[in-house]
């Protein structure tokens, strides 16, 4: 049964301006389409720079932002019809992390609170008791203890302890859909394992199913099952995480594998590269690839007509939205 | 010793406690004046007229008296009466209408922005224009038709005193409404009432203690300005009021120093609690202005 | 190769910097050295809170209170900086140390246009008399970051995140410096542009020999960028290595666990789990201070400080655990 299904997703912007007052609107995402199966529970990677259209997935999934155009369905149920009774349904089996640990905890009151708010608003609990027993051995999956952490403020506490406070908190919930935007960016190397261990965790033992939105292509390869690679609003390589970064197809996504810092000094980066630098292809006029300003290898269909997402070869999961390839 | 705490409780700096010492001190000793001294003597001819304060001699070469330990004016008020009353009647002006502001502030700001849209564009508009009008002019023209009393002074000294808050609260609501708090707030099913009064208020605490204060020492200035214009409360000898009085009776010319003196060095310590106040909060809400970190 | 026949940028011995809180002093830096030499490039790693900055600031006496530099000596270029006065200092700060701060990006002042910026930096330190040449000098640094000249008349906020970085490494050399520490100058950037950024601090350095400290986390950016390795850990200096030697051989198990924490793009592996930073900073273990941490601590490391060692092809230690032979014969 299909999870989580989002097709056709577009967003646009409203910019002013325009030389005949007619107003230009800005594409942050282009047409997304992805399903989640309720089972086997994966990790789905959403991969891309800033501009890429990642946090916008992350906003429409989550509910802080609206569709333009396109359609989110939760267990087949269309996320726009449903009535408040399925939209606190679908709260409670769509969370998040966030990737600052520090400005999701409210200054003003201890860290309890966040997981207060969740057992009081979902009805978690039916005492405190109950709701104490629940918070402690969330945060023994993420090995805490709630004795050192509770009853602190979120400035007395490291960055590493409150990011996997906050994945306690989600896995408290038991969601089924877990968006977790750049959840280990801001967590020092040496704690992004033991973040990355509990994300893998909750899907084999509980099932639950994790968006991934990173820049970071290295951990994606790590732990994620499949990847989209998105580049300004569009998809443009999708697939089996270890196929695509293996031998990705797409010329940007080769660019970005290429520039990943090998920790190797004799695996050099090559030759400095000159890539002119990012025009706004965003706009919702636009034709032609969106690539094409730094593509080195552009040919002339490719300034007239935006290439679609197909697969590589016939059958092959593994699908790229280049012109190269048709 | 001080410094030690102050450092991990910021509430505990030197300007907050020092202020909050001197209004506290003003505040209780009219409370105990009040169980111990005949402040009905506060009305005209109560005492003997022009006499100064026990053990100086004024121009007639007259004593003052134990009996009335400050001196009397010239139209039989007993001093100390007077301070006791009139030291309330003032500050009351400034709380109830910096309190009245806040409370506009918060419905007002809290609302525009929150929901903006046609409400957000009014609340503003209305702010915005009511911040162009000439208060002191507006409250002479009102004072001089209506002569009102105390608190109906302060309610209209507040009708210019609730942008403030409201315009900061409004900015303050837009800032944190993108915060990662509030998106919590929202994933974790928290009502709207919620995110504003548990999420939002509770870091706005710190700036309404101050703007409180703030713009408690405005309306008293406000206060003080109409009355010394003789626009003042014609029942209540306000701390403004007496001075007004004093002026009018030629108080200084004729060596009365006492009758304008003590208001004025009332007013002094009042406003210089205020700041102290103020200064004091502000390091609280901004950690930067703090000593130590 | 002896090191007085090497001309020696920088020398930083036994450097000290300490916070004053009521509780006990914190010792973010405690007593370390370093050289840097003539045109090379010092990367200077470490987890957060490692006190890789706070060096940086304490070198250029750039310390807030309640922090204090609290011991050490540093050379510039030879001379004894430690006991400038105040003015003196303010005089080699920008010509001779420059500093390329953290978050410098979002530095810039967002009212003034980038030429003006520049403009003001050189003429604050150079004098009116650098007035005439200003033009071409302005143009010149932005040439070398391979930034297009009307940058110098855009304002910041007309500027991309990779070009105001650009920018900020120009505002960093305009005054011919002879050291450049650059802290953390390619974070917050994407992949793409951090690689361009990269390359053109990597060129600027060659073309002008000036001698730079690369301050930083990422393992791999290191890699390709520096000359020379130096992890730091808790306060203190545990390796310095030149940079292949390190990654084909690291010596204290700190600097294995750092290159192992690496996610790697070639081949999955299982994650390997490690706890950050584990002491009080207050109260830092008597011994070697990463005791708490260290699979392999025997009683030697909780009792005693391990001593800085030299051993072969430059390689620098701070373990009890190094062998005798592989020390470099006196």
């Amino acid at each position: 049964m299909s999870l989580l299904e989002i097709e056709n997703a577009t967003k646009l912007y409203p910019i002013s301006g325009g030389l005949l007052g007619k107003e230009k609107q800005l594409c942050a995402l282009n047409q997304f389409s992805m399903n989640l199966e309720a089972e086997p529970a994966s990790i789905t990677t959403i991969a891309g720079e800033s501009g890429s259209g990642k946090s916008t997935i992350a906003n429409l999934v989550l509910g802080f932002t609206s569709l333009s155009s396109g359609s989110i369905r939760f267990r087949g149920k269309d996320v726009n019809k449903m009535s408040s009774a399925e939209l606190f349904d679908y709260r409670k089996n769509v969370q998040a992390v966030f990737q600052d640990p520090f400005g999701v905890y409210n200054p003003f009151y201890r860290i309890h609170h966040i997981f207060k708010m969740a057992i009081k608003h979902f009805k978690l609990a039916t005492n405190k008791q109950e709701g104490r027993d629940l918070i402690e051995e969330a945060l023994n999956v993420v090995g805490l203890r709630g004795e050192e952490v509770l009853e602190k403020f979120p400035h007395q506490l490291s960055g590493g302890q409150r990011q996997r406070m906050m994945m306690a908190r989600a896995y408290m919930i038991r969601p089924r859909v877990i968006v977790a935007d750049e959840p280990v960016s801001m967590v020092d190397a040496s704690l992004r394992a033991a973040i990355l261990d509990v994300m893998l965790k909750m899907r084999d033992q509980q099932g639950i199913s994790f968006l991934y939105i990173t820049h970071d292509l290295s951990t994606a390869y790590q732990i994620g099952d499949r990847i989209f690679i998105l580049y300004q609003g569009n998809v443009v390589e999708s697939g089996d995480t270890v196929a695509v970064i293996d031998q990705p197809k797409h010329p940007y996504v080769q660019l970005l594998i290429d520039s990943v810092p090998a920790p190797d000094p004799d695996e050099n980066w090559g030759e400095q590269i000159d890539v002119p630098d990012e025009e706004e292809t965003r706009f919702s006029d636009a034709i032609g690839c969106r690539y094409l300003g730094r593509c080195p290898q552009k040919t002339d269909l490719c300034a007239s007509k935006a290439p679609i997402l197909k697969p590589f070869s016939s059958g092959s999961p593994h699908q790229v939205s280049c012109h190269l390839y048709d | 010793m001080l410094k030690r705490k102050s450092i991990s409780n910021p509430w505990l700096n030197t300007p907050l406690i020092c202020g909050v010492l001197v209004i506290g001190i003003i505040l209780t000793g009219t409370l105990v004046g009040h169980l111990y001294w005949d402040t009905e003597m506060a009305a005209t001819r109560s005492a003997p007229l022009n006499l100064p304060p026990y053990g100086f001699e004024n121009m007639r070469k007259q004593e003052g008296v134990i009996e009335h330990p400050l001196g009397t004016t010239n139209s039989g008020r007993d001093m100390l009466s007077v301070m006791l009353v009139g030291t309330p009647a003032t500050m009351s002006i400034g709380f109830i209408a910096a309190g009245i502001g806040m409370l506009v502030g918060i419905i007002l700001g809290f609302s525009a922005g929150f929901y903006g849209g046609w409400w957000d564009d009014l609340v503003r508009l209305l702010a915005d224009t009511t911040t162009t009008i000439p208060a002191l002019a507006v409250l002479i023209v009102v004072q001089s038709l209506f002569r009102v009393e105390v608190n109906t002074m302060a309610a209209l000294i507040a009708l210019f005193y609730w942008p403030g808050p409201t315009r900061y609260i409004r900015a303050q609501v837009l800032t944190m409404r993108e915060s990662g708090y509030v998106k919590m707030a929202k994933l974790s099913g928290a009502p709207e009432r919620d995110i504003m009064f548990k999420e939002m208020l509770p870091n706005l605490i710190p700036y309404l203690a101050a703007s409180f204060i703030g713009n408690t020492s405005g309306a008293i200035l406000t206060a003080i300005g109409l009355e010394v214009l003789g626009l003042g409360p014609t029942r209540m000898p306000t701390l403004g009021v007496t001075i007004y009085f004093a002026l009018e009776a030629a108080a200084i010319l004729r060596d009365m120093w006492w009758w304008w003196g003590l208001p004025t060095l009332m007013l002094i310590l009042i406003f210089m609690g205020l700041l102290m106040i103020n200064v004091g909060l502000d390091e609280v809400s901004n950690p930067r202005l703090r000593k130590a970190s | 190769m002896s090191e007085s026949s090497v001309q020696k940028t920088l020398q930083v011995r036994d450097l000290k910097v300490y916070y004053d809180t009521p509780t006990g002093d914190i010792k973010a830096v405690d007593g370390i050295s370093f050289d840097v030499h003539k045109g090379e490039c010092l990367g200077i790693v470490g987890e957060s809170g490692c006190g890789k900055s706070t060096a940086a600031y304490g070198i250029l006496r750039l310390v807030q209170h309640p922090g204090k530099v609290a011991g050490g000596t540093v050379e510039v270029d030879g001379s004894n900086v430690s006991n400038f006065s105040e003015e003196e200092f303010r005089k080699i700060r920008a010509t001779k140390l420059a500093l390329i701060p953290q978050g410098a990006m979002n530095s810039l002042n967002p009212t003034m246009s980038i030429g003006a910026q520049i403009r003001d930096l050189i003429l604050t330190h150079s004098g009116s008399s650098a007035r005439a040449q200003l033009k071409e000098r302005i143009d010149g640094l932005l040439r070398k970051v391979g930034l297009p000249l009307r940058v110098a008349t855009m304002f910041p906020h007309e500027l991309s995140g990779g070009m105001k970085q650009r920018v900020c490494i120009a505002i960093g050399i305009a005054l011919n410096p002879s050291l450049v520490i650059a802290d953390e100058s390619t974070s917050a950037l994407d992949v793409v542009v951090q690689r361009i950024v990269a390359q053109t601090l990597k060129n600027v350095q060659r073309e002008m020999g000036v001698s730079m400290i690369m301050i930083g986390h990422d393992m791999g950016l290191m890699a390709q960028m520096v000359d020379r390795i130096a992890v730091m850990y808790a306060g203190k200096m545990v390796e310095i290595s030149p940079t292949r030697e390190f990654f084909n051989n690291p010596r204290h198990p700190y600097s294995k666990v750092l290159i192992e924490a690496i996610p790697s793009l070639k081949e999955r592996k299982p994650l390997k789990l490690v706890e950050g930073i584990t002491h009080d900073p207050r109260n830092p273990p008597p011994g070697c201070i990463y005791q708490l941490r260290c699979p392999f601590a025997e009683d030697v490391c909780r009792s005693k400080p391990p001593v800085w060692q030299q051993l072969k092809k430059s390689h620098q230690v701070a373990c009890h655990l190094i062998k005798d032979e592989d020390h470099v014969a006196a």
